[in-house]
């Protein structure tokens, strides 16, 4: 019984696998892309779209060994993955299909509210050591990131390390999740997670990038008018020759539909 | 007939029995083959991230820098030559991608044709700069420029290296010291936590209880081995975290004893049943004999059943250890995963299945990282050969 179920959902898959259109890559995209094909497939019954995650860079060389039709990404494409693609004879396109604001947590009973991007890279390269440093308690700091084969991972040391590397033996956990029960229960602790993923156990500080002038909380509306630095757009890439067969869904993406399920997701909107 | 018939049945069953041993044999043959192949390629590949170089100006006399030079120096914690060994000279880096700030698409010609131009010229402008620059544009011809040595990553820097940084750029540092020691000292600890109390469940349920007690317990100790090591990870994160952490009044709980905690509660099903099988195992004439020369309940345990069942508990002990050095899930969300040497208890740790779990997703097949991490894979592979040979020898050892 159980057999026949499992093989009957295995050649379904196979059937819709022939036309469906495929989406790999970011972990952090992947709640978006899969209300978008959630959606979009409602709309058009007769379209198939399969959200896979795996990591941004899993997306990208996936697009070029032709596994997948669009790859999601929340970093831009790198240089040498561009290379591969053109030795591959394909050119690709790039749509921002949302923004993504990351906001810099601390425990809820820290004193410290504002932090610039040069107190950040002291902490996060374990220059400073102690929150006195930065005008809290005499405490140590113990920064969180998240592991190395995160794409936020990757934007938060290009943003705000300016491609420093990470302090020797930082503590990294495998989930967004995993960061914010850590830093909720430890007294010293700083982390960074996507702006949908704060809640009342941790508390965001303000950040500025002008070296103290003005300090910007992280929010919805901060994050579109552009006045809170830390955000990086959320990438659809996908090679142009396919480009008829998954303009429709970008195009739903961009959509006022689409767009809604962007807020829905708690990401940014285009406009 | 039907003789015939049935011995070519019992023929073709035998047959199928020999293949699929051999073939299962052969499988696991072929898959430690592939681990070797793989792990060992990492140290026939540069030291410098594959596919790019480091370039300097010609009047430099450095030719080569170790991969933790070059970290220093991108990490602008070594601003001058003279640290290592080259002119009095400021240090400027020049990562690849800052060629499209000064130039335009335009100035660097169809298909990037005069990018290693250019490249040579930001480079002979500059005394104290030292670029980063792909392989396939770089301006090699160019009188200017010095590209500088790299050599292959050594067995040395990967087996004593203290730092484990596969991700950095220009030069990834691959020690793996902190992983291995983390590994063991995660485990060893959780069997010394497991054991007492283990061997004191075991010696209960062979030697002390009824038979309905005993038939209640066993079922019940064999449910913990089959609650998935994610939930035990998830429990230890939100419940024995805070706790140490609160009771110790340490700044982190995400420590070594976090895990050996978890790892113990998963190593005691394992203990337990194989050292109770061995206490089982004393023959009754053993026990009885004891009793009637006079000895109490307690001496007979003490005295006969326990060194009777040392092979078997010494087993026990050798393949908990073995359960605890792979576990993954479980380790990767209690100990914090920094990859620093293992000091104290109170220290967060990183282990090798935790690493390998975490990172493999984003190497690029083929890659440094990639090998590096199959490379784990097979020290983590001799290290469980190692236990279960143990194992294996110290049980056949009769008493």
């Amino acid at each position: 019984m159980n057999k026949t179920v499992a093989v009957l959902i295995f050649s379904l898959g196979i059937i819709s696998g022939v036309q469906a259109q495929k989406i790999k890559g970011s972990d952090t995209m992947l709640p978006l892309s899969q209300k978008e094909a959630e959606s979009y497939m409602k709309a058009n019954s007769s379209q198939t779209v399969i959200v896979t995650g795996g990591g941004s860079g899993v997306g990208i060389s996936a697009l070029v060994e032709g596994t997948t039709d669009i790859a999601q990404s929340s970093r831009k494409i790198k240089f040498d993955e561009k290379q591969k693609l053109q030795k591959s004879g394909k050119t690709v396109k790039e749509v921002t299909a949302a923004y993504d604001a990351l906001a810099i947590i601390v425990h809820p009973d820290n004193k410290v509210a504002n932090l610039t991007r040069e107190q950040l890279e002291g902490i996060f390269t374990g220059k400073i050591k102690n929150w006195k440093e930065v005008g809290g308690a005499d405490l140590q700091i113990i920064p969180y990131s998240r592991e190395t084969s995160s794409g936020t991972y990757e934007f938060f040391k290009e943003s705000v390390l300016k491609n420093k590397n990470y302090k020797n033996g930082i503590m990294s956990m495998p989930a967004t999740g995993a960061i914010i029960q850590s830093v909720s229960q430890t007294k010293g602790a700083i982390g960074y997670v996507g702006l949908a993923y704060l809640n009342k156990d941790v508390k965001a500080v303000r950040v500025s990038y002008d070296g103290g002038k003005t300090f910007v909380e992280p929010s919805l509306t901060t994050a579109k008018d552009g006045t809170y630095p830390v955000v990086r757009p959320l990438l659809y890439y996908y090679v142009t020759a396919s480009e008829s067969k998954v303009k429709p869904f970008i195009d739903y993406v961009l959509s006022d539909e689409g767009q809604k399920n962007v807020a829905n997701t708690g990401f940014i909107t285009l406009k | 007939m039907k003789k015939t018939f049935r011995r070519i049945s019992e023929r073709f069953v035998q047959g199928i029995f020999t293949l699929s041993g051999s073939m299962t044999s052969i499988v696991i043959l072929l898959i430690v083959v592939f681990l070797f192949k793989e792990g060992l390629g990492l140290f026939r590949s540069p030291d410098i991230e594959k596919g790019y170089a480091l370039c300097v100006h010609v009047s430099n006399p450095v030719e080569r820098l170790h991969p933790k030079e070059v970290k220093s120096v991108f990490d602008s914690e070594t601003v001058n030559w003279q640290d290592l060994g080259g002119n009095d000279e400021e240090i400027t880096l020049f990562r690849f991608d800052e060629i499209f700030s000064l130039y335009s698409d335009e100035e660097l010609g169809d298909d990037y044709s005069l990018l290693p131009q250019k490249l040579g010229e930001v480079i002979g402008q500059n005394r104290g700069i030292i670029a980063f620059l792909p392989e396939k544009y770089l301006p090699a011809d160019d009188s200017r420029v010095k590209i500088l040595r790299t050599e292959n990553i050594s067995p040395v820097d990967f087996f004593a290296g203290t730092e484990w940084m596969p991700t950095i750029t220009p030069a990834p540092l691959f020690g793996s010291l902190p992983l291995i020691l983390g590994t063991l000292w995660v485990s060893i600890f959780a069997i010394l936590i497991a054991l007492p109390p283990g061997l004191g469940v075991a010696i209960y349920m062979s030697e002390l209880a009824g038979e309905r007690t005993r038939k209640l317990l066993k079922p019940t100790i064999e449910l913990l081995a089959g609650i998935p090591s994610v939930v035990y990870g998830f429990f230890g994160l939100v419940t024995l975290v805070p706790l140490i952490q609160n009771t110790l009044h340490l700044p982190v709980g995400e420590t070594a004893l976090a895990g050996s905690l978890i790892l113990a509660i998963m190593a005691l099903p394992t203990i337990i049943t194989i050292a109770e099988d061995a206490m089982r195992n004393t023959p009754k004439s053993m026990r009885e004999a004891s009793l009637a020369l006079g000895a109490t309940h307690w001496q007979t345990i003490y005295r006969v059943v326990i060194p009777y069942a040392r092979s078997g508990i010494s087993a026990a002990v050798v393949l908990g250890v073995g359960r605890a050095v792979g576990e993954t899930m479980a380790v990767m969300m209690v100990t914090g995963n920094a990859a620093v040497m293992p000091g104290s208890l109170f220290e967060s740790v990183r282990t090798i299945p935790a690493t390998i779990a975490a990172e493999l997703g984003e190497a690029p097949s083929g890659g440094t990282h990639y090998q590096s991490l199959f490379l784990l894979g097979c020290i983590l592979f001799v290290i469980t050969m190692i236990i279960s040979v143990t194992a294996e020898m110290i049980s056949k050892k009769t008493p």
